[in-house]
């Protein structure tokens, strides 16, 4: 092993660090830079240094949109976790049944976000779609709703389909996890004379605590950055009713033209997400790997 | 249940083994619950794709139309939705060619050399895991105008094989540390440079993973929609997802229409799926499958 910085070393990092540098940290860093200046993307720009932030934490709208952003990130949690986990524990049990029925659970995973936005928002919600049809066909017509247009109920639509795009994501980490508890430790729950429940809680739900915690900084950080659904199905609307901080953000930047006051709210979510993710490598395996190295 | 045991401990043992055989009901009916949940929507949004434009408000919602019709998907075809396959396979063959070539050089050297600098590249690479697309999207958008690349197929490139790089690498560095030294010894031995030693030793071995990252790329730019969103503006560079958004404004209230155009965009990953499942789920949740 070499410690040495060669020639050939240098021209093997050199393309992949380009292309990060240029296209990826490199903007980071100048949205920084844009977030400080007032400018609409075209004419000269003008330095007004903290102004955007002031008026990020001021503007009723940014926070409003905050707020949303916080609660489509509890919600989300709360949802997509305990289906997340009983469906990962549930097949991880080797019966014939589970695997088949598991082909059918992960197929929305591959899905583009655009198209479950679509069957969602034209076909499964709207006005004359799949939901309110089974409603009326029960006898439960006072149930029906325009769910992605009342302003009640769109962010709890959009949550709830948030969580069946991303449940099956979250089950196959579950389900990775559960299938690496070994067998012995339920053998001897079973000696004890432990019951599913007991095994469940004292032996699946502690040993899953890693998967746990990948998972549920997972959604978080994942529910800063849902934009695709959430703009396909309701563009934000209606009203502010599920302007989440991303699309407040596009919304500010591309359609208003405030390049600067947009580059404020991208930065505040960048903040929020390199900080939730510094936890995921604190509390899980990634900082780990690096040790690993050392001892090369 | 070893043999010579007692016939009353048999008879006891039985309904133990009937219920290992049967399936355990609370489990089996949540299952089957979640199954319409996750299912139902993707079988509704295809049978609805085989009704005719009038059938879609009186349509049954378990069963397929009696008389099923194709004129949905002939319509989305005669509107181009050929192109826009073709230019997401355009986007997508090229980023994933490069995010996989030049991540698999810069892994080769972070596995292999301990310099500061290498490893000081790693450590960047891992920190570009926590940046958000969306944070990056103006100076990306800004930046793509500057050089001219805007509304172009080619502008798509950059930015998704930028942010497919520190995943492709990690997981890449990860598995090329487990190859063993010893073979990399008896090449240095034989006096092989490290091109040499990438090509011939670390390119066969590290193909599972090859696989992986190939199959975790070619989805994310597939189905990317903020970039193409951002950074294209003509109908001609579309993209699939990006021109299915936009047959939502066109189509309107023909449901029937737009549901055979989002068959047909997921089609080919369904194929996939049905051809390839192992490998598509282990590459989604590569990295985190701790």
């Amino acid at each position: 092993m070499s410690r040495r910085l060669s020639w050939s070393i240098s021209l093997m990092l050199l393309p992949a660090v380009a292309f990060f540098v240029v296209f990826a940290l490199g903007p980071m860093i100048a949205a920084v830079y844009i977030s400080l200046l007032d400018w609409n993307g075209i004419s000269t720009p003008h330095w007004v240094g903290f102004g955007n932030w002031a008026k990020a934490f001021t503007d009723s709208v940014t926070l409003h949109s905050i707020f949303l952003t916080v609660q489509v990130m509890v919600l989300s949690w709360i949802v997509q976790t305990p289906i997340s986990l009983l469906l990962g524990v549930f097949l991880a049990g080797r019966q014939r049944y589970r695997a088949l029925l598991g082909v059918f659970y992960f197929l929305p995973l591959l899905f583009s976000a655009v198209a479950i936005g679509l069957i969602w928002a034209s076909s499964m919600l709207s006005a004359n779609g799949a939901l309110n049809s089974f409603l009326k066909a029960i006898g439960a017509s006072s149930l029906t709703n325009d769910w992605l247009g009342n302003p009640n109920i769109a962010l709890y639509a959009v949550i709830a389909v948030i969580a069946w795009q991303f449940i099956p994501f979250h089950t196959l980490l579950y389900q990775a996890g559960t299938r690496q508890i070994p067998q012995v430790l339920y053998e001897a729950a079973r000696i004890d004379g432990a019951g599913t429940l007991q095994q469940f809680f004292y032996i699946t739900l502690p040993q899953l605590k890693y998967t746990v915690v990948t998972s549920t900084i997972l959604i978080l950080t994942g529910s800063l950055t849902y934009f695709d659904v959430i703009y396909v199905m309701t563009g934000g609307g209606p009203g502010y009713a599920t302007r989440t901080l991303p699309l407040q953000m596009y919304i500010t930047a591309f359609q208003d033209a405030q390049i600067g006051y947009g580059s404020a709210i991208a930065v505040i979510l960048a903040v929020v997400g390199v900080l939730l993710s510094l936890i995921m490598i604190r509390l899980t395996g990634f900082g780990r790997m690096e040790s690993q190295a050392e001892g090369l | 249940m070893a043999v010579g045991q007692s016939t009353a401990r048999r008879e006891a043992a039985k309904p133990a083994r009937l219920r290992r055989m049967l399936p355990n009901p609370i489990p089996l009916v949540l299952g089957l619950v979640w199954f319409v949940i996750a299912f139902y929507p993707v079988y509704y949004m295809f049978i609805t794709s085989l009704r005719t434009q009038a059938g879609f408000l009186s349509g049954s919602l378990w069963l397929p139309p009696s008389n099923p019709t194709i004129e949905n998907y002939l319509g989305v075809i005669q509107n181009g939705i050929g192109l826009y396959f073709l230019n997401s396979a355009f986007v997508t063959v090229i980023s994933v060619v490069l995010i996989v070539a030049v991540s698999l050089l810069a892994a080769y050297a972070i596995a292999r050399i301990r310099s500061r600098v290498v490893q000081f590249t790693f450590r960047v690479f891992l920190l570009g895991l926590a940046i958000p697309l969306q944070a990056a999207i103006i100076p990306i958008y800004v930046l793509i105008v500057h050089i001219g690349l805007y509304d172009t197929l080619y502008g798509l490139i950059p930015p998704q094989v930028a942010f497919g790089i520190p995943l492709t690498v990690l997981i890449l560095v990860n598995f090329i540390r487990d190859i063993p030294n010893e073979l990399y010894d008896s090449m240095v031995l034989d006096g092989s440079g490290h091109f040499r030693i990438l090509r011939s030793l670390v390119f066969p071995l590290s193909r599972p993973a090859l696989i992986t990252v190939v199959i975790y790329n070619a989805l994310q730019v597939w189905n990317n929609f903020l970039f193409p969103l951002i950074l294209t503006q003509s109908s001609n560079v579309q993209t699939l997802p990006l021109a299915l958004q936009q047959f939502q404004g066109q189509y309107g209230v023909n449901v029937p229409g737009l549901m055979a155009a989002v068959f047909l965009s997921v089609l080919p990953i369904i194929v996939l799926y049905v051809v390839a499942r192992r490998q598509l789920l282990g590459g989604l949740t590569a990295g985190f499958g701790k």
